[in-house]
């Protein structure tokens, strides 16, 4: 038990540390490190890597470029698939220690239905993240920097399923704070924020980006303060609970994102640097937590 | 051993390893810990993430800030746990802070991480090809094979080629420069070595137009070869995705299903973005 208990949309969490959907892979980690990942698991709730209706290689190598506090990637969603996942990897992440929220991605609105509704059939899969971060294939807008397609998707999927459905918000919108009252007006039990920013990298030799998907998404250190602002401002925008992350690297990091008013945090970024960050995080909090609170009244307006 | 796969486990945590030693091989960097928490048998070929401690960050650009994947050189039993040995040159901010390290300094480390080399079967006489800090992994594993092998070392310099000292008998050396050995690339002994006994099986690592060369000359010559590549990394554990090559069968993760694989699955070794 890292810190107190947290209800998150009705799932019971032993405390309030997640990971950022595609920053842990547990399967792969269970190879590296075996049955000790379970025992001393660093999460309280697990997030899935990003979930598609059709198989994804990903984007063509280098997906990576280190930058001053952080990193852009660009991994492009590489994934087994609606059906690979169901078959190969539901089973493994069921038996994880920890609740199990499962991410998915959409094309168009047809494409996160059959998702939606494909994991409200799995009694493993305790909560639904909806990563809006990709352009609808119909309209061309991306899904999540605009309130009208977030209200649209969120609207299609509501009805198609009983577990609390998070919406992964994407801080490259002119107003995530709009966005994020679109989706709890369309029915969203929760939203996550943030996903990366978007971000570029030249080859110093040659002049012409690194990445093989030309820009990708900077995390990190690097984006904490402006995700410590975007969720600050929509937790006060929003009544349903928020997942704050963004660079959170301790648990002072991570007391900041809860006085702002986030219910839970992600970790991501820092668990490549420590596979147990998660883990460590929780532990500092738990340290912190007698003050925690305080500190919300004493922040400047 | 996990499974039958050359993998041993590594506890799930980063740890914190005390330097014993950094010792300056010519062109390279030689540092050593002491990791009396992890496992004392990691396998020829797994690696290692790498972290100074204190003061990682703050050089050039602010970085680093991400650890550095190093394939281990040498595991020596120690009174608790194993003395690692790292074999590494100073070509970014990465290395450099790592060959700033001394005796007494904290050395981060998750490890070890991926699959290792498989020995050689049907009685194949093993040939060991490396070409600069490649000869790395190439060290630990030349001491674990119990026949005879042969190695074969290409450096570019005679600084560089100091690597060599490091193993026992007499390994074949060859430079870009000519000023240790023949003016030559590694893989010209290799050819004149496998077409002499093919009954043979390769295992190399360098940099990735040597290991492509390495593998067209394997596959003309119909012997087996286990690469042991190189990407950039962020994790070493399979979170980041960041890693992967082109295989015949599509993408893979170095770090959780390499970083040796074996030559027959790839179209080239030539890797985008590796060595930076």
């Amino acid at each position: 038990m890292t810190t107190g208990p947290v209800d998150l949309c009705g799932v019971p969490l032993a405390g309030p540390i997640l990971n950022g959907s595609g920053t842990f892979d547990a399967i792969a980690a269970r190879r590296a490190f075996g049955d000790a990942l379970l025992e001393r698991f660093p999460f309280d709730c697990f997030v899935s890597k990003t979930i598609t209706v059709a198989p994804r290689q990903g984007n063509p190598p280098p997906r990576l470029w280190e930058s001053p506090g952080g990193m852009i990637n660009s991994i492009g969603l590489p994934n087994k698939g609606l059906e690979g996942f169901l078959a190969d990897d539901l089973p493994q992440l069921a038996e994880l220690p920890v609740p199990l929220c499962v991410s998915v991605m959409g094309f168009d609105r047809d494409e996160l239905a059959l998702l939606v509704a494909a994991l409200a059939e799995r009694d493993q899969v305790a909560l639904v993240e909806l990563n809006f971060s990709c352009p609808n294939v119909e309209t061309g807008l991306i899904m999540g920097a605009d309130p009208g397609e977030t209200a649209a998707a969120v609207e299609r999927v509501r009805g198609l399923s009983d577990r609390p459905l998070i919406v992964k918000l994407t801080p490259n919108a002119t107003d995530p704070a709009a966005v994020a009252s679109a989706a709890e007006a369309a029915g969203a039990d929760a939203v996550s924020i943030v996903n990366t920013l978007k971000g570029m990298a030249l080859d110093p030799r040659s002049g012409r980006p690194w990445l093989g998907g030309r820009s990708g998404g900077l995390s990190g250190p690097a984006v904490r303060a402006i995700a410590l602002e975007q969720v600050a401002t929509v937790s006060g925008t929003v009544a349903i609970p928020v997942i704050g992350m963004g660079g959170i690297a301790s648990g002072k990091h991570a007391a900041d994102f809860l006085a702002v008013g986030a219910t839970a945090v992600g970790v991501g970024t820092e668990s490549f640097r420590d596979p147990a960050a998660g883990r460590r995080i929780g532990a500092e909090l738990a340290a912190l937590r007698p003050w925690a609170g305080a500190a919300t009244a004493d922040l400047p307006a | 051993m996990s499974g039958g796969e050359p993998r041993t486990l590594a506890p799930p945590e980063r740890r914190r390893a005390e330097v014993t030693a950094n010792d300056s091989i010519g062109a390279y960097s030689l540092i050593s810990a002491r990791d009396d928490d992890g496992p004392a048998e990691p396998r020829p070929g797994q690696f290692y993430m790498l972290a100074s401690a204190d003061g990682w960050g703050g050089g050039q650009d602010e970085r680093p800030y991400l650890p550095r994947a190093f394939s281990y050189a040498r595991a020596r039993p120690g009174p608790e746990g194993v003395e690692l040995s790292f074999l590494l040159e100073d070509v970014g901010p990465g290395t450099h802070r790592l060959a700033e390290l001394h005796a007494g300094d904290g050395l981060h480390l998750l490890g070890p991480l991926g699959l290792g080399f498989t020995p050689p079967a049907d009685g194949r006489r093993a040939v060991l090809c490396g070409g600069g800090i490649g000869a790395a992994p190439l060290l630990c594993w030349a001491e674990e094979l119990t026949s005879a092998s042969e190695v074969l070392l290409g450096f570019r310099s005679a600084a560089h080629a100091e690597g060599a000292s490091l193993f026992a008998g007499a390994p074949t050396v060859v430079t870009d420069d000519g000023s240790i050995g023949r003016q030559a690339l590694v893989t010209e002994p290799l050819r004149s070595t496998l077409q002499g006994d093919p009954h043979a099986a390769v295992y190399a690592c360098g940099p990735p137009a040597m290991l492509e060369g390495v593998r067209a000359l394997c596959a003309e010559l119909e012997v087996p070869a286990q690469l042991a590549m190189e990407s950039g990394m962020a994790c070493g554990f399979g979170a980041c995705f960041g890693c992967v090559v082109a295989t015949r069968e599509g993408f893979v993760r170095l770090c959780v299903d390499g970083p040796v694989l074996d030559a027959a699955r790839l179209e080239t070794a030539l890797t985008p973005g590796a060595g930076h």
